[in-house]
């Protein structure tokens, strides 16, 4: 409790600082809200149901965005793993690929499948297949030899080996690649609204700033913070089934 | 060389069928100096065979070859009379590191039905099948626990218990017993021996410890180093069942080791 107490006290003395100093008209700027004005902004904006739909839109493209990514980087990731052949026939193409900023992809996807959730997924997904692809190609190529070779003797075809050998010890290291993702998907979906797609939390920012509602953007902001929190804390439960995972790191 | 022999028929008899047969087989890695030369063997349906050989003689890459994890270089290897092409669930492995062999995130009864899950669906089926082997092995207290939480004899049993699951016509040990200690190691070998007696696999048994090599084998190649190739075969017409005690100091037994040991000196 008192390690508590302490850790707390200094952004205590901050928040009161800036209320005070706000308040007291000592420090005035049309950037600079306070954290009374932020809070009551905060629940007005949660009461009224425009945050939670935010959220809900700015989730949907980060989680559909992360799960198409992450399937595709873990079965490419699995196949180049697998075999050396294909890691040195598509490494290069894939290298070329990975160089291009997600974010670049925007006007192109925009164009292809205009405003809403499938351009903003897409570009999701396009940017989480690499983290995940690579952890999963170094996590296949370090797998036990010996238990491959179990698989070779048991004549398991690509999709058991994958499923009852290759995942299960890689999970530990792909998990890593997969939380890498999720950062990246809040990211990459909360910069797509903001810079062309008109709904969610990035939008929500941008109407904010337009309108001049600095506690509005403060209030989103943590509540960004929030929502990224959680999602990390959610992939941590998922750590390692029967413990096995961990040790086959 | 009083107890030398060619390719005498094993113990179980001439009639039984070849099951294995080598032709002048050679292996060499790549750019490398060969690593196995010459090897030609039968082994016979129901044999117990064992094979001895100082460390760096080829053993182990004998036996991948005989499972099918790679092919030779020159000459032969023959599994029912058709070439030995890839792997096969018909030719089990034991492999000698136990630890890397089980799956980590299974537990025993789940690394047992690993074999059987493609070939038995029916999952009460298969765990009654499970449940058998694993009271086979003696592990039945362990059904649930993890690969990391038992000792290595334990762990090596486990291997042996998912090997039997696969029904393998032969099974393949790479030194299973070498990394154990010797009072686990008798154990497991005759626990072995009863099992290759009741269910007349067809074994090939790869070992430095020439005593277990006798004790164990119906016959035993010798191998020797650089390049590895075959130095002697000997019978050895020990009657079974076998004990750690008397067959040990049966005075056949002995003179078995003092030839093996001289032949192994030589080298």
């Amino acid at each position: 409790m008192g390690r508590l107490l302490r850790g707390a006290l200094l952004p205590v003395l901050f928040l009161l600082f800036w209320e005070f100093a706000a308040k007291s008209g000592w420090l005035v700027y049309d950037s600079l809200s306070w954290p009374s004005a932020i809070l009551v902004a905060g629940l007005g904006a949660l009461r009224d149901g425009s945050l939670l739909l935010a959220t809900w839109q700015t989730c949907q493209a980060a989680l559909l965005g992360l799960l198409i990514g992450s399937a595709i980087g873990v079965l490419l990731g699995s196949i180049l793993g697998l075999w050396s052949f294909m890691a040195r026939m598509a490494g290069p193409t894939f290298d070329a690929l990975r160089a291009i900023p997600s974010i670049a992809l925007m006007p192109l996807f925009l164009l292809m499948m205009g405003w809403g959730l499938s351009m903003e997924a897409s570009v999701v997904a396009y940017a989480c297949t690499w983290p995940v692809l690579i952890a999963t190609w170094a996590a296949v190529r370090g797998v036990e030899p010996r238990l491959l070779e179990v698989a070779d003797v048991l004549e398991m075809q690509f999709g058991e080996r994958l499923r009852k050998i290759v995942l299960p010890a890689a999970f530990a290291r792909i998990n890593v690649g997969l939380r890498i993702a999720l950062g990246v998907a809040l990211v990459v979906a909360v910069t797509v609204e903001i810079a062309v797609n008109p709904r969610g939390l990035g939008y929500s920012l941008v109407l904010a700033q337009q309108s001049l509602k600095a506690d509005l953007m403060y209030a989103q902001l943590l509540w960004l913070a929030l929502i990224g929190y959680l999602l990390n804390a959610i992939l941590k439960t998922v750590d390692a089934p029967g413990g096995g995972a961990r040790r086959g790191a | 060389m009083t107890l030398a022999s060619t390719k005498a028929d094993p113990a179980s008899g001439a009639s039984a069928p070849v099951a294995v047969s080598l032709r002048k087989v050679g292996v060499t890695y790549a750019m490398g100096r060969p690593v196995l030369e010459d090897i030609s063997f039968d082994v016979r349906e129901g044999e117990f065979l064992s094979i001895v050989g100082p460390s760096g003689c080829g053993k182990t890459t004998l036996l991948r070859m005989l499972a099918g994890l790679l092919r030779p270089t020159v000459g032969e290897a023959l599994f029912d009379g058709q070439p030995i092409m890839a792997p096969s669930r018909e030719r089990a492995i034991v492999f000698q590191d136990y630890t890397n062999a089980l799956l980590p995130w299974r537990t025993v009864s789940g690394n047992v039905a690993l074999a059987l899950e493609k070939t038995m669906p029916v999952k009460a089926e298969r765990d009654a099948r499970v449940a058998q082997l694993v009271e086979k092995m003696g592990l039945s207290h362990a059904a649930d626990r993890f690969p990391t939480q038992l000792s290595g004899g334990m762990q090596q049993r486990v291997q042996i218990a998912r090997c039997l699951s696969q029904e393998p016509r032969i099974m393949l040990m790479d030194e299973p017993f070498g990394a154990l200690d010797a009072m686990t190691r008798q154990t497991l070998q005759d626990e072995l021996m009863a099992l290759a007696a009741e269910r007349r696999t067809t074994t090939v048994f790869i070992t430095h410890d020439l005593e277990e090599a006798i004790y164990l084998g119906d016959r035993v190649i010798v191998l020797s180093a650089n390049p590895g190739r075959i130095a002697q075969t000997i019978e050895v017409e020990l009657p079974r069942p076998r004990h750690q005690l008397t067959t040990r100091e049966d005075p056949r037994f002995l003179a078995h080791r003092h030839h093996l040991f001289g032949l192994l000196q030589g080298h």
